[in-house]
């Protein structure tokens, strides 16, 4: 009777091995595959080069925002704000492009690094804006970035009178909006860039620990010596300069600043995180698997586009898939057991 | 004065004073600190000198924890002065007080769940190569520590899949990494085996002879007279005195903490044992904390379960009322069997219960007394008829229950938020006196409350069991739970290891049981390994 401990138990079945391997690698790689090999067989044209390519430039924009997005969940926040910053930055780069280019007109690249600065700019404001408020008023994040989501909208809107604002640089729009580097659109690289980038800030600094620990237990992170303001604020800016980045690149594609860009872009980075088991409560989360996730999503509506399913009934779905996503990760959770 | 320095008396007065200077680590004057509604410390001083340990001692709440997160630099003093090594200290934070050697081992851990051991051991001083983390460097400074404390704990797994035991040796070894000079430890050995435990006392006999300053919080008895140099015994915010060790008896420093002869305190409840109320068959839950139990409660009389924190004993009587999942075992109730718990139903059979963390889990805080007093009881057609709210009678029935227990201020339409610690355990209390409960169960009902609301809580179980209640009490302070016991249980790791009555109802019996099979674990341990 003394043998027959916890640790002896070897997990023996199929189920038990399959939920060891869930436990390892997560379960959105796997979903990704069984989908991907699923589209490829049943649905006509998904394997088609300029389909790939399509899903492959749209998820970029979702990937960089999504792995700000997974920040703030981590410190145990909500950044409802991204989707408007993608809109304030579109239209405070464009119309900082367009207003110099009569007197700078013969230096685009002095024009296109005064509209980045002025996107980047304005995501930077936001995000502060959001950390203060959260990490000094302590205001719900719920409810700051709520309010600073229609802050910007409403500026946003202000500036361009809903017009859309054209005449950026052709360098800005046709070299890197909708230029290609090796085949690829631009885009992907910056994706990837970003998502190298936040891995290895997640896995080998101090801040991607902190973030962790802060979300984890705030109070221990405080008494171990955590700055923890810092970098709860810290969590919310690179969130807001992400969305800022997104916003940049979705202006160079679509060629023209524009306040009201997607505003379905917020609740799909939220939805990508979610998917990828990054949890609402704080503490968890892995950048790669919410680029995945991203990816995911893109690729599923892209499915129900080339199936040609009603939006209206794609909103549905994508909401169960939410919806079916946090209750397997919850059924998860309860699976482990103390030692 | 300096001319005079050959003199022989002045230079033996100057002696002193200068040993004194150079063996005074820590020194806090006149140290205060208020909390909305509560004032936690009240001009307290306290002094640690270089290679002592001084035991803080006191009841819950009389601000012993406030008083560490002070010097550990958790929050700031409202006035007073903190002198460090001879230099004055302001502004301390967490950060600032571990880098001059000041390690907190907290009883609240600072743990953060989802990291792991080492990761943990390292937050907020990370090994870092040209930014990026050294983990290698961390893996291997983490093991020889553990490895130094004798530590059955793999610096890998995640905290949150560590048993509390497994967490307090985390705990531990966090404050070990950096150069100690001023050691915190908040009742270290709550969740040890007495073998761990001996470990740790070793360790800080070697921290004592490396010169330095230990401050040990505890309420163990035999602990305090193994390792106490001086004792420091707090009561409500207020230092009641700084004593040798050696110079006080057991007896006396209870005394000095309850500010009571001891007797007193404890009232004496007759025992006329009656039917069979609650009885629990071979109970186990889901999550393994609870393992193969049976017990009984009959009405008149106390059942006390006794055991550390953390051996099952809180969730066995939280699974009774459905707050836990049963795994297996039978509940039954007058007799009758129950087979899924709940709490509603539970309450209509008669059985209430008392959670131990009334913030989290008892009061709705913003709202006020009469609410929280008639939640559990709003079935019944003299709070409700017909889900229509009978506001007057609910008010007199309220104002009744709270004048009987001595609510304080007696204003019902109070915030609950706006009552001390043990006025909150009053309304939880009265919660059950709203309807007709014959089983009352009790999950550490005194901690955080001042002796006067203690002495009334005890009273009103007197009262109960007197007029036929069975009450089960589950505590984790020992004085408590042996002296208003008439059946008292002991849980071990998950399992019931004694029932004891009468005379077998004492310290030395009940801790045998407490660490009882811990020579068996190694064993275990090797076993699986």
């Amino acid at each position: 009777m003394a043998g027959d401990s916890a640790g002896a138990a070897v997990p023996t079945t199929i189920l038990d091995r399959w939920y060891r391997l869930y436990g390892v690698i997560g379960f959105m790689p796997m979903l990704l595959l069984v989908f991907i090999i699923l589209l490829a067989l049943f649905v006509p044209h998904f394997l088609a080069l300029q389909n790939i390519f399509n899903v492959l430039r749209s998820s970029s924009y979702l990937v960089i925002m999504a792995a700000g997005q997974m920040l703030v969940l981590i410190v145990g926040g909500f950044d409802l704000s991204v989707g408007a910053v993608v809109a304030l930055t579109s239209v405070t780069s464009s119309l900082v492009m367009v207003g110099l280019k009569s007197s700078l007109g013969d230096y685009p690249g002095i024009i296109i690094f005064f509209g980045v600065a002025a996107g980047l700019g304005s995501g930077l404001a936001v995000g502060l804006v959001n950390g203060l408020c959260v990490a000094y008023l302590r205001v719900a994040p719920f409810m700051v970035t709520l309010g600073t989501m229609s802050i910007a909208t409403g500026i946003a809107q202000l500036l361009t009178s809903g017009i859309p604002v054209y005449g950026m640089p052709v360098s800005f729009v046709d070299g890197f909006g909708r230029g290609l580097w090796l085949r690829l659109p631009t885009a992907v690289y910056l994706a990837v860039g970003i998502v190298v980038l936040v891995w290895i800030m997640q896995n080998f600094t101090r801040m991607g620990r902190y973030i962790y620990a802060i979300g984890g237990n705030y109070q221990a992170a405080t008494v171990s010596g955590v700055p923890t303001r810092l970098y709860l604020i810290g969590a919310y800016v690179i969130c807001s300069l992400l969305a800022s980045v997104s916003g940049l690149a979705l202006t160079a594609q679509i060629g023209s600043g524009q306040a009201v860009i997607s505003s379905q872009l917020t609740l799909e980075s939220i939805a990508a995180a979610v998917i990828a088991g990054v949890s609402l409560k704080g503490g968890v989360g892995r950048v790669e698997l919410v680029a995945l996730a991203a990816v995911f999503l893109l690729i599923l509506t892209n499915a129900m586009d080339l199936l040609k399913i009603d939006p209206r009934i794609q909103t549905i779905f994508l909401g169960i898939i939410v919806v079916l996503a946090v209750a397997l990760d919850e059924i998860a959770k309860r699976k482990t057991r103390l030692v | 004065m300096y001319v005079n320095e050959a003199k022989g008396d002045d230079a033996s007065r100057a002696a002193p004073a200068a040993r004194d200077d150079a063996t005074l680590l820590l020194q806090l004057t006149n140290i205060s600190k208020r909390f909305p509604g509560v004032v936690a410390l009240d001009g307290v001083d306290f002094d640690l000198r270089r290679g002592e340990v001084h035991v803080l001692f006191g009841e819950n709440g009389a601000g012993k924890s406030t008083l560490i997160n002070i010097i550990a630099g958790t929050y700031p003093p409202d006035t007073g002065s903190f002198k460090f090594e001879g230099k004055d200290i302001t502004q301390l934070t967490p950060h600032a007080a571990r880098v001059i050697g000041i390690s907190p081992v907290f009883q609240e851990f600072s743990l953060v769940p989802m990291l792991t051991v080492e990761q943990n051991l390292f937050l907020g001083r990370e090994l870092t190569t040209g930014g990026l983390l050294n983990r290698p460097a961390m893996h291997a400074k983490a093991k020889a520590i553990i490895q130094e404390l004798g530590f059955d704990l793999d610096p890998d797994r995640k905290v949150q899949e560590l048993s509390r035991a497994h967490q307090q040796m985390a705990e531990i070894a966090k404050a070990f990494l950096t150069d100690v000079r001023l050691l915190i430890l908040d009742e270290p050995t709550a969740s040890l085996t007495e073998t761990e435990a001996a470990r740790l006392f070793e360790l800080v006999a070697k921290l004592k002879n490396a010169g330095v300053g230990i401050i040990y919080v505890s309420h163990r008895m035999r602990e305090i007279k193994q390792i106490a140099d001086r004792i420091t015994v707090l009561r409500d915010g207020h230092k009641v005195a700084t004593v040798n060790a050696g110079d006080v008896t057991e007896t006396e420093l209870v005394e000095l903490m309850t500010g009571r002869k001891i007797g007193v305190l404890f009232p004496e409840i007759e025992c006329r044992p009656g039917a069979t109320l609650l009885s629990v068959e071979h109970l186990t839950l889901s999550n393994g904390s609870v393992k193969d139990m049976s017990f009984y409660a009959r009405a008149g009389e106390i059942t006390g379960i006794a055991g550390l924190v953390g051996c099952g004993k809180s969730e066995a009587i939280r699974a009774i009322f459905g707050l836990e999942a049963i795994a297996e075992g039978t509940i039954q109730v007058d007799g009758e069997l129950v087979t899924r718990p709940r709490p509603a139903s539970m309450l209509r059979r008669g059985v209430c219960y008392f959670p131990s963390d009334r913030v989290a889990e008892g009061l709705a805080l913003a709202r006020p007394v009469r609410e929280n007093a008639s939640m559990a009881a709003l079935d019944l057609p003299a709070f409700a008829r017909r889900s229509v709210l009978q506001r007057r009678s609910e008010r007199r029935a309220v104002q009744k229950i709270v004048d009987r227990l001595n609510l304080r201020p007696p204003h019902i339409e109070r915030a609950v938020a706006n009552f001390s610690g043990g006025n909150r355990q009053k309304v939880l209390l009265a919660r059950g006196l709203t309807r007709d409960i014959s089983v009352f169960l009790f999950d550490e009902p005194t901690v955080g409350i001042d002796v006067g609301a203690k002495v009334e809580v005890y009273e009103l179980m007197k009262e109960l069991a007197e007029a036929g209640a069975a009450i089960v009490l589950v505590s984790s302070e020992l004085p408590e739970v042996m002296s208003l016991s008439h059946r008292l249980y002991v849980m071990h790791r998950s399992h019931l290891v004694a029932e004891l009555t009468g005379d077998d109802i004492n310290e030395p019996e009940v801790l045998s049981h407490f660490f009882r099979e811990h020579a068996a674990t190694p064993a275990a341990a090797l076993m699986q390994g």
